[in-house]
């Protein structure tokens, strides 16, 4: 120890000193309360407050049944086309970060983070603002074309409303990672395939894709993740038929207050990503194979 | 799931941003916290819970945002000498939530009559001891011994409220005094919006279907379900208990709603208007009672006795306008809120009108199962 050159892998009991808290921490309030909710999975309702953990499958078989699947069907579609329309939009976005002056650089991606700091639900609610009939779009038209016979568009409380939401509020957690993938692409390989005579589309879609192939999965993963959770989106600004997975899930946790059917939900969705994870991961190993 | 739930500790007041072209943001007192994250709930209660001295000059209470008249908690400091500290919840599904692993430290709660029953049964409640009421007297007599509460022993009431359509009246063909405008008719296509409220939808379907909104079978629940599918394409949106300001904002003509959030925005705006449907409604109550366990029962009921004096009651009235069970605030009340139209509804809708039941959680899943097919 005196030498403070010990590897630090061997260095166990500074080791476990580091890792300890973080691990406890992970543990205590992470591991132990989905434990708890994977076990209500498990469990039958028990009169009015109590639940016992009885290892029935009867909330996952009801979790199965075509209502529920439909709509989780319905969750998975849309989560795909928010991710798609987030990766159309972010990729140009972090393309031109990428490769802007660097002062310019810190500015736009403080830009693409602004949002965060202002709350998600006051976020949701300036886009009501701003869709709703006698919102700032449908008035500024109006002002704009009434003299045509404007009529009024129905741009609130319907699908289209709630994947604008979506794709809005997701838009950062595609851009970022494509951002990190493209930041460290080599740019010499782009003077290359300039060099050889390819263009700019050309060079993109054979040079920059391919190997910003990884940052894409990262941003499809962590967008597609937390849409197909959403509930604010599709109860704010969703019409009659706008109900996503999480909103089920939610009414299972409060107004229904059947936590166990809710808990076999959740965790539907849950097996469902770690299902998506491992499929990313085992992509990734054979991308790089050692 | 999502950064909703980051929601910031505010503790509420009025309606906060702005939106809308018309009017500025409202959200009632059973959305606005709802709103914000339940997390402004635990922030303030932690914060007052620490020093265990002085017990006796601070009392917990615990109820819905915007429900108390403005000066209401510092007058009762000022004959008491209590500090009321208080935290907010926005459905009594939160309320009961957070009661049923054990009273953290509330004192008084405000539940609504039919998880009076439900608190009962589960036995949340402290029986309350009405000596130490002696305002008991104030509370009209219909508002006592319902169903919920016949002695009453574990709750008092503190508001009622009744379901029904606000609307537009420019926009609408005379009073549309029947649930068929919004349950079975096309007539105002893409302009109603109705709650999103499994029960209610439910209930309030068979009170069209002229049954009673208590005791609903299993066809019944059938019979609405289609009703509402085949009427689907006419809604516009099941709201989240902000229908007031869809009405207000111009997004829709017609809208099932409470009549103290209907009220609230017609002293803004005339054009405004409310009906109790002739085929009847539901009628609620919100009460005030004590979670057993709570640490200052002597002060809860104080405090208690203190919401229900005609003066105190009169400032809470002013304030929320929700109707008073309380006679002696009302008689204090202006005109017009005696008479007011919209807070004190009459005629065949109220006389049809009925308290709702707590009939146990299963026939609550049903209207939920029911629900979530009509919404798939």
């Amino acid at each position: 120890m005196s030498g403070g050159e010990t590897d630090w892998k061997r260095a166990k009991t500074g080791f476990a000193a580091l890792l300890g808290p973080p691990l406890g921490w992970f543990l205590l309030f992470f591991a132990v309360p989905m434990a708890v909710v994977w076990a209500y999975s498990f469990g039958t309702n028990v009169g009015i407050s109590d639940i016992e953990i009885s290892g029935t499958f009867a909330n996952y078989a009801r979790a199965l049944e075509p209502l529920y699947l439909g709509i989780m069907g319905k969750s998975l579609a849309f989560a795909a086309l928010a991710t798609l329309i987030c990766l159309i939009v972010g990729f140009p976005v972090a393309l031109a970060i990428s490769f802007a002056p660097p002062n310019l650089k810190t500015w736009l991606l403080i830009g693409v983070m602004l949002p965060f700091w202002t709350n998600l639900l006051i976020r949701t609610y300036a886009l009501i603002a701003l869709l709703r009939d006698e919102g700032l779009i449908n008035s500024g038209l109006e002002l704009a074309f009434g003299w045509a016979g404007f009529e009024r568009l129905s741009l609130m409380n319907n699908n289209f409303a709630v994947m604008v939401g979506l794709v809005y509020v997701h838009l950062p957690f595609t851009v970022l990672p494509l951002y990190a993938a493209l930041d460290r692409l080599d740019r010499s390989l782009l003077e290359a395939s300039f060099d050889l005579g390819a263009g700019h589309l050309r060079t993109i879609w054979n040079i920059v894709l391919p190997l910003a192939g990884p940052g894409i999965i990262s941003a499809v993963l962590l967008t597609f993740i937390p849409v197909l959770g959403s509930y604010l989106q599709p109860d704010l600004l969703g019409g009659p038929d706008s109900q996503m997975i999480a909103n089920v899930i939610e009414r299972q946790f409060k107004r229904a207050n059947d936590w166990p059917f809710g808990a076999a939900l959740a965790f539907m969705l849950m097996y469902l990503t770690l299902f998506g994870i491992a499929l990313q991961s085992l992509l990734k190993r054979r991308e790089r194979p050692e | 799931m999502t950064a909703f739930e980051n929601g910031s500790g505010s503790d509420g007041g009025s309606g906060s941003g702005s939106s809308g072209a018309r009017s500025p943001l409202r959200l009632s007192r059973r959305s606005l916290v709802s709103a914000m994250g339940v997390a402004a709930v635990g922030f303030s209660l932690q914060a007052c819970g620490g020093g265990k001295g002085g017990d006796g000059d601070k009392l917990n209470f615990y109820t819905w945002d915007t429900y108390i008249g403005e000066t209401t908690l510092a007058d009762f400091n000022k004959a008491s000498g209590v500090k009321v500290q208080t935290s907010y919840f926005s459905t009594n599904d939160e309320l009961f939530a957070k009661l049923k692993a054990g009273n953290p430290g509330y004192d008084v709660i405000v539940p609504s009559n039919e998880f009076v029953t439900r608190m009962r049964q589960a036995d949340m409640l402290m029986p309350l001891d009405l000596a130490q009421i002696p305002n008991l007297k104030n509370i009209a007599p219909e508002f006592l011994g319902q169903d919920y509460d016949p002695a009453p022993k574990h709750s008092v009431p503190y508001t009622w409220l009744v379901t029904g359509i606000g609307y537009r009246k420019s926009r609408v063909n005379g009073t549309p005094d029947s649930w068929k405008w919004l349950y079975d008719s096309d007539l105002y296509k893409g302009r109603i919006a109705l709650l999103s409220e499994a029960a209610d939808l439910i209930r309030l379907g068979a009170k069209y279907l002229g049954k009673s909104l208590n005791g609903i079978d299993a066809a019944t629940i059938k019979q609405v379900e289609e009703m509402l599918i085949r009427q689907k394409p006419n809604i516009k949106t099941f709201h989240e208990d902000n229908g007031q300001d869809l009405l207000l904002a111009g997004d829709v003509d017609l809208v099932m709603e409470f009549n103290g959030d209907i009220a609230q925005i017609a002293a803004e705006d005339p054009d405004i208007g409310f009906v109790v449907p002739k085929e009847g409604s539901l009628l609620n109550a919100d009460t005030l009672a004590i979670p057993k366990g709570a640490p200052r029962p002597e002060l809860a009921h104080k405090f208690i006795n203190f919401l229900l004096d005609a003066e105190a009651g009169k400032h809470i009235a002013e304030t929320i306008l929700y109707p008073t069970p309380n006679s002696a605030a009302k008689a204090l009340m202006p005109e017009s809120y005696r008479e007011n139209p919209i807070i004190f509804p009459s005629g065949t809708g109220m006389d049809n009108s009925e308290w709702g039941k707590f009939e146990g959680p299963e026939q609550q899943r049903l209207f939920e199962e029911a629900i979530t097919r009509v919404r798939a």
